[in-house]
């Protein structure tokens, strides 16, 4: 019960540090969105001042910073003066969409990635591993942003799937399942992209713990017994070498938010990435912190997961071991 | 506990010396109970003087391995003191434990896990000399070769890795390493399970013959009774973190009084048996 | 033990060579020849490099992938193992022959409870529904010595003392009630108190259920309380085969006497100081193939023979068998 308390309160003031952090460095970093109506002639230095104050944003640091804390309080994370819209619907929208992305990718990585991985290990040496060892070493070298350029350039000669935006113009008015399928055809290319760049990290995790464990006298024990080969890999063997697998997954969790912003705006994905990419650019201020905010939200609970998902799969760790103190 | 005719004589040097040492360890749960605390040493106390060898025997679990430790300063006891040639080690730690270090070393159960297996013969022996900045390069050969060749390795071994050599020839690399600070003290923790027949033989025989000539003592962690019997001049038996018993080979042999011990010494008893029906002979 | 039974394993003149990686070939088995009656408790004597680990393994087809199968056969109840697929091979492994490994605290999966890793075995090789398996579990455990069998299905290995944990591995080993098990030191890394239970435990289960049993150490002790037949090995050879009694008290063969006296070391006796005698010179080198006998370099009674050819296995009264020109007629 302690422990879960004092990893709260850490949790709490991480999110704090992070906020205050946030002001702080857009407070430093030159320019506020004002300037570029501000080089307007044809608006007056009085309509300019008039809408600052209006979005409080003459106010001292510390005032705005209290305020907007008192605001968050009640779930409200300010007001995007670039869309002029409410902070909070906003992120939430286009969060949904890149966690949509994000987790269609981490399936299809995970599943590509340990099945791969796991294959390699059972078969190493062979043409199998070679092969996909090649492959994994290719991905990893190659930049994301060069992927998602070469898989751009196929899919414009290609024509067959749908290149950028979540949804055909004509998307209102299809049919429910035919949404569904829309949507999916413009998921494929970003997917695609995502799941080149990470799978390859995940097979080479999976296959050098595996490995090591496939040489463990526990192991020698079972194939002794009997046990066929498949239940010996994915029942016997894999378990025992998910910790280093379980780490690495829980860091994806915590990545789902952050880790597509380059392939959003590459392909045109309204999620959260180019939406924050806008907003820096252009200072909206609170929609830059309230995204910030969420993201770290977003990494801490992934590393939760991360721990937890341990917990639960390794009974050593869940019913601990002897060390002097 | 019961002790007979255990008191080193006044004539001989006390080297070890342990009173109330005790150690607890705790066990972390995740989840709401709180610790557990395993006691593994409880006010355990002995002595031993040069050249005698003690042996501290019990099943695993009785904390014989943790007295080990606590006495090759690998741990701090929770409470008592241990002193080697009249220092205190059991409340030191970092530069003020390692001055005293070269007092007393200790030999473990697997010497492959005990030293890098990349070093060379040469390296592995000098690697204490090295810590404590003892001499230079061409010194700390010399006494490299002078330390293996007691140990009955020739001086052509010196530059093979040590993961090439048997695991006989590895102990006796770790006991070279043990002596080049000049020890008053070895703690060996089963130092000698896992070895052949043969390779046994020899490190036992090396180890009587080191005693006799530098008069060490040995503090020697075993569950093997013959063994024991052939190398320590006095035991004390461990169980569920205390010493039980303690005295001299002969004695407890022949009128063991603690029950645990009478149970261990009647499972012995029968394996003997067996074997003396067969006609092997010590 | 019905004599006109035939064998359950023989062993005829089998060589198994390993290959490490930019090394020498080691000769771990050469010409080796061993058989083993239905029920029957064979001890394997010999120290490490004497091949007696990779006996069982090959016997049992579990080599390393750098191991390779020279001359010679294993058949086992009329099979020729050498010559089975991996398929086949699985259905035999656990459920007609089984081993007890070395070390139980790595022999048993640290992430699947005790019950669970029994119920794997059952799974593999006999069909049960769910409830019928928990029975036989809890059957098994406590026939292996525990209590409280309920208690023990869902701890997890790392709870278990060092004993309990060889209980365990086996009543993995017998729960399909096979008809032979190699137990490679099964004592080795327990307590001594622990031993003699451990043994006792194997030898009424071989008793019991007529389970043949193949059991390697180095310690005379395990073997003169477990085994009725006793085979020394030296460098990949049997070099000495005989019963118990024969064995122990009339060896024949050189290294078998040197053994013997090397193995009073097991005798407690209060005698400090005491010098333990050796034999002299290195363990065999496996890397080279000897015309002679491997003995003959550390061999107290080497004559000229010896390490021009090998000698030919002679055969005493009561089927003592030895491999040594002594015996030569």
């Amino acid at each position: 019960m302690k422990r879960a308390a004092h990893r709260a309160l850490r949790v709490v003031l991480l999110l704090f540090g992070v906020s205050i952090l946030c002001f702080l460095f857009t407070e430093m970093a030159p320019g506020s969105f004002f300037d570029e109506m501000r080089l307007n002639p044809q608006i007056s230095p009085e309509t300019v001042s008039a809408l600052r104050a209006r979005y409080g944003l003459d106010q001292p640091l510390v005032v705005r910073y209290g305020r907007w804390l008192t605001s968050v309080a009640r779930g409200d994370l300010g007001f995007s003066v670039a869309y002029n819209v409410p902070v909070a619907p906003l992120l939430w929208t286009r969060a949904l969409n890149t966690l949509l992305l994000t987790t269609t990718v981490m399936v299809l990585t995970w599943l590509l990635g340990v099945s791969l991985g796991v294959w390699s290990a059972a078969y190493r040496g062979h043409w199998f591993d070679r092969i996909v060892a090649t492959a994994s070493s290719l991905l990893i070298s190659i930049p994301e942003i060069v992927i998602a350029l070469g898989l751009l350039a196929i899919a414009i000669r290609w024509r067959a799937i749908p290149i950028g935006g979540m949804m055909s113009l004509d998307h209102d008015e299809l049919s429910a399942w035919a949404k569904v399928t829309d949507v999916a055809r413009h998921l494929l290319l970003p997917t695609a992209i995502l799941v080149f760049a990470g799978v390859a990290i995940v097979i080479r995790h999976v296959r050098a713990s595996v490995v090591e464990v496939l040489d463990a006298p526990h192991v020698r024990a079972s194939r002794s017994l009997g046990i066929g080969r498949v239940r010996l890999l994915f029942r016997h063997v894999l378990p025992v070498a998910a910790n280093p697998a379980i780490s690495l997954f829980g860091f994806s969790i915590a990545s789902l938010l952050s880790g597509s912003l380059l392939v959003e705006v590459a392909t045109g994905w309204p999620g959260l990435g180019p939406l924050l990419l806008e907003a820096t650019l252009s200072r909206d201020l609170y929609l830059v912190i309230g995204g910030i905010i969420f993201s770290a939200l977003f990494l801490v609970a992934g590393n939760l997961a991360a721990d937890l998902l341990l917990i639960a799969f390794d009974p050593r760790v869940r019913k601990g071991t002897l060390h002097a103190d | 506990m019961t002790s007979k005719a255990s008191a080193t004589s006044p004539a001989k040097q006390l080297v070890l010396r342990v009173n109330g040492l005790t150690k607890a360890y705790r066990r972390r749960r995740l989840g709401w109970r709180s610790h557990e605390v395993i006691v593994a040493a409880r006010n355990v106390v002995f002595e031993i003087g040069a050249g005698e060898t003690l042996a501290l025997v019990g099943r695993s679990g009785s904390g014989k391995s943790t007295v080990a430790r606590c006495v090759a300063g690998l741990e701090k006891p929770d409470a008592g003191q241990i002193s080697v040639s009249g220092a205190m080690i059991g409340e030191l730690g970092g530069c003020d434990l390692r001055a005293l270090r070269a007092n007393f070393q200790m030999i473990f159960q697997d010497p492959g896990t005990s030293m890098n297996p990349r070093f060379t013969a040469a390296e592995v022996v000098a690697e204490p000399l090295v810590i404590q900045r003892i001499g230079d390069r061409s010194t700390r050969r010399a006494r490299s070769l002078e330390l293996m060749q007691e140990v009955g390795l020739a001086p052509s071994f010196a530059d093979r890795k040590a993961a090439e050599f048997s695991g006989g020839q590895q102990q006796r690399l770790a006991i070279a390493r043990a002596l080049a600070l000049k020890p008053k003290l070895l703690v060996l923790d089963e130092a000698l399970s896992g070895l052949d027949l043969s390779t046994e033989a020899q490190i036992v025989n090396l180890l009587l013959d080191l005693q006799a000539a530098h008069s060490f003592a040995y503090l020697f962690i075993s569950h093997d009774l013959a063994l024991v019997a052939r190398l320590a001049d006095r035991i004390a038996f461990m169980a569920h973190g205390e010493i039980v018993e303690e005295g001299s080979i002969p004695s407890i042999l022949e009128q063991p009084e603690h029950p645990e011990v009478r149970v261990l010494l009647a499972s012995a008893r029968t394996a003997q048996s067996t074997l003396a029906a067969l006609g092997f002979a010590p | 033990m019905d004599p006109a039974c035939e064998s359950v394993v023989v062993v005829s003149n089998l060589s198994v060579t390993y290959q490490p990686e930019g090394g020498q070939p080691v000769h771990a088995l050469d010409y080796a020849t061993l058989a083993v009656q239905p029920g029957e408790r064979v001890g394997i004597f010999g120290e490490s490099g004497s091949g007696k680990s990779t006996l069982a393994s090959a016997i049992m087809r579990l080599l390393p992938a750098n191991a390779h199968y020279g001359s010679g056969s294993v058949q086992f109840q009329e099979r020729n193992m050498l010559a089975l697929s991996e398929t086949e091979l699985r259905r035999i492994r656990g459920a007609k022959i089984a081993l007890i490994p070395q070390d139980p605290a790595q022999a048993l999966n640290p992430v699947i409870t005790i019950g669970d890793q029994i119920s794997e075995v059952l799974r593999a090789h006999c069909r049960m529904t769910p409830d019928e398996r928990r029975t036989r579990i809890e059957e098994l455990l406590a026939e292996v010595g525990f209590d409280h069998p309920e208690r023990i299905y869902g701890t997890y290995p790392h709870e278990l003392s060092g004993g309990q944990r060889q209980r365990v591995v086996i009543a993995q080993a017998v729960a399909c009630r096979p008809s032979l098990i190699l137990a490679d030191e099964p004592t080795s890394k327990l307590d001594a108190s622990l031993q003699g239970e451990v043994l006792s435990l194997m030898r009424r289960l071989s008793e019991h259920h007529g389970i043949a049993f193949v059991l390697i150490s180095h310690d005379p002790t395990v073997l003169a309380v477990f085994a009725d037949r006793i085979a020394v090995m030296y460098a990949g050879r049997i070099v000495e085969e005989g019963s118990k009694e024969d064995t122990f008290r009339r060896p024949l063969h050189p290294y078998t006497q040197a053994l013997i006296s090397l193995s009073g070391r097991y005798l407690i006796s209060g005698s400090r100081g005491t010098r333990l005698s050796a034999i002299e010179g290195e363990p065999p080198n496996l890397t080279t193939v000897e015309r002679g006998c491997a003995f003959a370099p550390r061999c107290p009674d080497r004559m000229q023979t010896c390490s021009e050819s090998y000698p030919r296995q002679t055969t005493r009264q009561t089927a003592h068998r030895v491999s040594c020109f002594k015996y030569d007629e």
